[in-house]
């Protein structure tokens, strides 16, 4: 029997011939991720072991990016703990102010990340780097741990649901709209503990960045990772930006899925989650009336250069809605200068929106744009569980870069298409 | 091992921004986590529960972020188990890396109601209703996690081999 791509990936980390849906197996680690919430309970974890060496000190990524500039003395101290770390065991990929950005959008632009590597993260949004074509996926501080000391991580071999796309995307409909309306077909628990493959013509359609956002939203369905094949665009995306060698493996032919679903991408819709689950998606056009006080755009779900740009095509020219605060966060501080050149930013600005450095802030109620009791926020992250983003009864919807540019605008949820 | 407690009864999909919300993530110490444990969605949890106490929740329990947070929360709240129909990959994960106790078990979850007392037992997996007078058979680990519980959590599984 064949094997998909996620197990061909896992079974040669492990260094096994084959592998099988529910096999428990150990496989060597590529990168370790921590970041500044996730790493200082992992470094406090490494004190039990009877050595805290690190297994190598260029595969580990350490990014400050959730609380950072530190929005308050317990995170001063949290990143303190994590620098110090990072110094006694001169960590190669350490990254602070002035060099950060969010952790998913970092570290493929720095080139860490590359196909065929097996990646853990102590954050849930490590399924992103799938877009590369890399088996890589979120773990808790202790995992962190014991990744950073004996390189090697224990997974159960998943199963899989294979992704069959289609057509072509349409003006102002994204990355974020297909998964949204793949979670809101399959429910937030539709790929618990199993691969999301995607396969099929449709893929040659989509941005590297549609491909990030897709596979960053896998966890949202309750997925191990979401993964992409390797075709001309993700390899033109490694020679850019990495001088690591990178690996191709393909499914078999033979492979089993446990599920197959097809999303056909010419007829797909901008997509808005309602509260409080990602599943709760509705089209655009099933929307109805919700004002808005907030809008959010960034993230590692979107903070990239072509979720800046589609903003800034939707608010060129145009002035936020006088009653709605727009926070736009470029991801990185690459993404933050190439916006900066592009002239981005002025027009954000002109258009009375604020911009921020680099970090995860608002999309997890930390800082940078907390909700009062009874606000709306329409918001290009990932998650609108209750509370995430301030108080208990505050409202997400989430939707991509181009509604949430145009929901600012007219101060309710709507597309582009509507202003 | 034996556990035994009252129920706290939770649905679907409790994620871990409402296990333990962002809002207090700037501090890792297990004390100051469980004084908020479960506040967004149970106001009276942190009051009401008391040593051994257990949890029990429906489909996807811990869905959401990666923080090991929320089963330290649970843990150092007192709750001795948490029972659930399915249980998100990453917070089963850290639970048995942590030492949390969890099962599965569909059929107990069905019948199980807030406030009833429950024992556990965690070596034959069975899961009894005092109250109700009922017992079922939870999901037991495959001997390789168990392993790990038995250590005490992932890395004195790791030393205990090396």
């Amino acid at each position: 029997m064949g094997m998909t791509m996620t197990q061909k990936i896992l079974a040669h980390a492990a260094g096994l011939k084959e592998v099988h849906a529910g096999d428990l197996i150990e496989a060597n680690l590529d990168l370790v991720l921590g970041n500044d919430i996730t790493s200082p309970v992992a470094i406090k974890e490494m004190d039990k072991f009877q050595s805290d060496e690190v297994f190598d000190k260029d595969k580990i990524a350490l990014v400050m990016d959730h609380f950072i500039p530190n929005k308050d003395i317990k995170s001063a101290e949290h990143c303190k703990c994590v620098r110090e770390y990072a110094r006694r065991h001169d960590i190669t990929n350490y990254f602070d102010v002035g060099q950060m950005g969010i952790e998913h959008a970092l570290l493929p632009e720095k080139g860490l990340v590359v196909a065929g590597d097996v990646v853990i993260g102590a954050d849930s949004h490590t399924c992103t780097y799938g877009a590369l074509g890399a088996f890589s996926t979120g773990v808790g501080s202790t995992d962190m741990a014991a990744g950073c000391v004996t390189g090697k991580a224990w997974f159960k071999v998943p199963s899989a649901i294979r992704i069959n796309l289609t057509g072509k995307l349409q003006e102002y409909v994204s990355g974020k709209d297909v998964i949204l309306h793949i979670i809101g077909r399959i429910g937030v628990d539709g790929a618990l503990y199993k691969s999301m493959e995607f396969t099929g013509e449709g893929v040659a359609e989509l941005s590297m960045d549609d491909r990030f956002t897709i596979a960053n939203m896998a966890i949202e369905a309750g997925g191990k990772n979401g993964i992409f094949p390797v075709d001309e665009k993700t390899t033109a995306y490694m020679k850019e930006h990495s001088t690591k060698t990178w690996t191709v493996f393909e499914a078999d032919p033979d492979a089993e899925y446990e599920e197959e679903l097809t999303v056909d991408l010419s007829a797909l819709r901008p997509t808005v989650a309602f509260p409080h689950l990602p599943e709760n998606a509705r089209t655009i056009d099933e929307v109805g009336e919700i004002r808005i006080d907030q809008a959010v755009i960034g993230s590692c779900t979107n903070g990239r250069i072509s979720d800046l740009r589609i903003a800034a095509k939707v608010l060129e020219g145009r002035k936020v809605a006088p009653d709605v605060r727009c926070i736009i966060i470029p991801a990185t501080q690459k993404i933050y200068l190439q916006a900066l050149e592009e002239g981005l930013l002025k027009t954000f600005i002109e258009a009375g929106a604020v911009v921020s450095t680099p970090t995860c802030g608002p999309c997890l109620g930390g800082y940078m744009g907390i909700l009062a009791g009874g606000e709306r926020c329409v918001s290009t992250t990932n998650r609108n569980f209750v509370g995430r983003m301030g108080a208990v009864d505050s409202e997400i919807y989430l939707a991509s870069p181009a509604v949430a540019a145009a929901s600012a605008v007219a101060g309710k949820i709507v597309s582009p298409e509507m202003i | 091992m034996k556990l035994e407690g009252t129920v706290f009864k939770y649905g679907d999909n409790v994620d871990t921004d409402v296990i333990i919300p962002a809002r207090y993530l700037n501090s890792s110490d297990p004390r100051e986590l469980a004084a908020h444990c479960m506040e967004d969605i149970d106001k009276e949890f942190t009051s009401k529960v008391k040593c051994g106490d257990i949890i029990v929740a429906e489909k996807n329990f811990g869905c959401g972020s990666s923080r090991e947070h929320a089963p330290i929360a649970i843990k150092a709240a007192g709750v001795s188990i948490v029972i659930a129909e399915t249980f998100a990959r990453i917070f089963y994960r850290n639970s048995i890396n942590i030492g949390l106790p969890i099962m599965e078990c569909p059929d107990a979850v069905k019948e199980i109601r807030a406030g009833d007392r429950v024992e556990v037992d965690l070596d034959s997996g069975t899961v009894t209703d005092v109250t109700l007078g009922k017992s079922w058979k939870g999901q037991a680990f495959p001997p390789f996690m168990q392993n790990i519980i038995t250590a005490g959590g992932l890395i004195p599984y790791i030393n205990s081999k090396s």
